[in-house]
């Protein structure tokens, strides 16, 4: 499979402000990838650099091997999606569609007719003489897919497209998104700083924090073997919990648990001493072979699970996630439980 | 808290300040169909002033005025506003630069200065570079005072106007020229009129400048209604009076309808970043 999009130590600064640290990326052809990580990290220009709205500072951009770093934006083969949709006010939805292939210098017969179809696949044929502002926030960000999709560029870049719209319909969307992904066979770039929808959507991930790129894989990676710290935290819910290595190797830590209990699990760390390590909620279970002992705190109906909020000796909180099952019974706060850390439940961060 | 109406003496104030500023207008008006040649007795009413204006013997000379004061509006508002609106661009979409602030004062420098001083400082100018004064010393003098005027417009209008539009127009394989031309010049459009028709305003209406830099036997209907006036008030004055002030108000309420509507058009949906 070919690099869609490669960005080599890509750095922006503005003025004293760096927002991009040496961010280096392969995206692939016809890739779903998401850039995800908090409110100013970097996303947002790191997706204007591919766009070509800002000029990198330093480092490399490939669009399909050619360098697109010093391009303007009309020269690249790249369409965004921004975060307002910034439709035209002033043109009607059809003439927004078919703008790119306008100054493209396709003829209007042609563009009418292609933009007619981007419509359609978005299902707005019926809004086509209407002006923007006579649509509702889902409809704009339709119309606004579809003239980014109208020019049938090599990648599309989205920045938070659905961060606009209410829960259900960013929960369709997200359906959508993924589906016009596969049909159009375009690589997208897609930026969030919402966890569940890149890890529904996207083929891969970057996790991003303070201009850097912490870790970039599946969504199965980034949620079960986080790197560090950041990405354990941001990634889902997790209990960190700090303990001593007595020893590392080939990628496994042998470590003492709080309580004492010795154990071995996978490693992200190659130094012994003190860290931190990762135990997801769902895979901790209230059993007899404890590794760890716990006292209950509280216990709070989540519909579908039940979390268990409980301290270790010691004083260090954890929670556990347990399915509301019919068979479940829930411990009362108070009670001293067991917990037993399933296989591949634990995981040793770096820092 | 309660309404600025209820502080006592609010009424009468604003009485008096309503007929202070608007009696003299509404007493030219009324006289200017008086039937009599006298300006303060009533004769009746009566077109004949209007009649005069037009076939009297002073409508020759008010008619070169007339004429000599419409196109240097129309060529001093069309350049200002073209000048204003390259300058908004730089000062509002060319990103920081180095005398920014610098410039935004000597923008809107005109605004603050005494007209007087300008009427001066610009003859002083005019006459050390040699220019004899005449039909286009008046013109550059109106362009250069109009261009405040047609910038503050333009230049609200475009704070208004999110980057992004120009943005996604580049993104979407326009040139540089075709997204101004394209997008956000329409998008511009009623700060551009309202400012040419706030320049074309003033530029009709100046009188002090323009009778500083005009030279002898050029005139514009002010400077002309001022000649007359100083031979004594005549109702035919009146008249043309009446008319400037018509053709005035019907140029700011368009201003006005057209700026309000603008506002109301491109709404931008969705959060911004
Ligand atoms: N034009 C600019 N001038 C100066 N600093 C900027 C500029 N644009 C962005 N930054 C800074 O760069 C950093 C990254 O900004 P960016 O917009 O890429 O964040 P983001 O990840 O998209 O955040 P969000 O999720 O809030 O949109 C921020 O610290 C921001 O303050
Ligand atoms: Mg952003």
């Amino acid at each position: 499979m070919s690099i869609a999009v490669d960005i080599r130590d890509a750095v922006k600064s503005y003025g004293p402000v760096t927002a991009l640290h040496g961010v280096s990326l392969a995206i692939a052809d016809n890739e779903f990838f998401t850039l995800l990580g908090p409110s100013g990290c970097g996303k947002t220009t790191l997706l204007r650099l591919i766009a070509g709205f800002e000029t990198i500072t330093s480092g490399e951009i490939r669009l399909f091997g050619q360098d697109i770093a010093r391009l303007e934006p009309n020269h690249r083969p790249v369409n965004t999606v921004f975060q307002n949709y910034a439709l035209f006010p002033h043109l009607t939805v059809l003439e927004n569609v078919a703008f790119g292939l306008k100054m493209q210098g396709v003829d209007a017969a042609t563009r009418h007719a292609r933009a007619g179809k981007m419509l359609e696949m978005v299902h707005l044929s019926q809004f086509a003489d209407r002006m923007p502002a006579q649509l509702s926030g889902g409809q704009q960000q339709r119309v606004a897919l579809a003239r980014a999709l109208a020019p049938a560029p090599k990648v599309l870049l989205l920045d938070e497209p659905l961060s606009a719209l209410d829960l259900k319909l960013r929960q369709a969307m997200r359906v959508e998104l993924k589906q016009l992904q596969e049909d159009t066979g375009i690589t997208f770039v897609f930026v969030t700083h919402d966890q569940e929808e890149a890890l529904t959507m996207s083929d891969r991930i970057a996790v991003m924090s303070n201009g850097r790129v912490q870790q970039t894989g599946t969504a199965r990676d980034i949620y079960e073997a986080p790197v560090n710290r950041f990405v354990a935290d941001f990634i889902g819910e997790t209990n960190l919990l700090q303990v001593d290595v007595d020893s590392v190797s080939e990628g496994r830590a042998t470590l003492t648990l709080p309580g004492g209990h010795r154990i071995t699990c996978p490693s992200a760390s190659t130094t012994t001493g003190k860290h931190h390590l990762s135990i997801r909620p769902e895979r901790l279970t209230i059993s007899p072979e404890a590794d760890l002992t716990a006292t209950v705190d509280r216990v709070v109906y989540l519909g579908t699970d039940l979390q268990v909020i409980a301290h270790l000796e010691g004083g260090q909180p954890i929670t556990l996630r347990l399915q509301n099952a019919a068979r479940t019974t829930p411990p009362d706060p108070g009670q001293r439980i067991g917990l037993h850390l399933e296989e591949g439940a634990a995981r040793l961060l770096a820092d | 808290m309660k309404g600025v109406r209820y502080y006592p003496g609010f009424l009468p104030l604003t009485i008096l300040c309503l007929v202070v500023l608007y009696a003299p207008l509404a007493v030219v008006a009324v006289y200017s169909f008086n039937g009599s040649a006298s300006i303060t007795e009533w004769g009746g009413f009566s077109l004949r002033w209007y009649t005069d204006v037009f076939t009297g013997p002073e409508a020759v000379r008010f008619g070169q005025a007339a004429w000599n004061s419409l196109t240097i509006a129309l060529i001093a508002a069309t350049t200002a506003t073209v000048i204003a609106t390259a300058a908004a661009l730089a000062m509002l979409r060319a990103g920081p630069f180095r005398g920014r602030q610098a410039s935004f004062a000597l923008i809107n420098l005109p605004l603050m200065v005494p007209e007087i001083v300008i009427a001066v400082a610009t003859l002083i100018f005019f006459s050390t570079i040699g220019l004899t004064t005449g039909y286009l010393t008046i013109l550059l003098a109106h362009i250069t005072f109009c261009i405040p005027f047609a910038y503050l417009p333009i230049a609200a209008r475009l704070e208004g106007v999110e980057g992004t539009y120009e943005q996604a127009a580049r993104d979407l394989y326009a040139t540089r020229a075709q997204a101004f031309r394209l997008i956000l010049l329409p998008l511009l459009m009623p700060g551009v009129i309202s400012g040419w028709l706030l320049a074309f305003i003033i530029s009709l209406d100046d009188f002090i400048i323009t009778n500083f830099v005009k030279g002898a036997g050029m005139e514009t209907l002010p400077t002309a209604i001022f000649g007359s006036v100083k031979q004594g008030i005549k109702p035919n004055i009146m008249a043309i009076s009446t008319l400037m002030l018509l053709v005035s108000v019907l140029f700011v309420t368009a201003a006005y309808l057209i700026n309000r509507k603008g506002r109301q058009a491109p709404a931008t949906p969705g959060k911004t970043t």
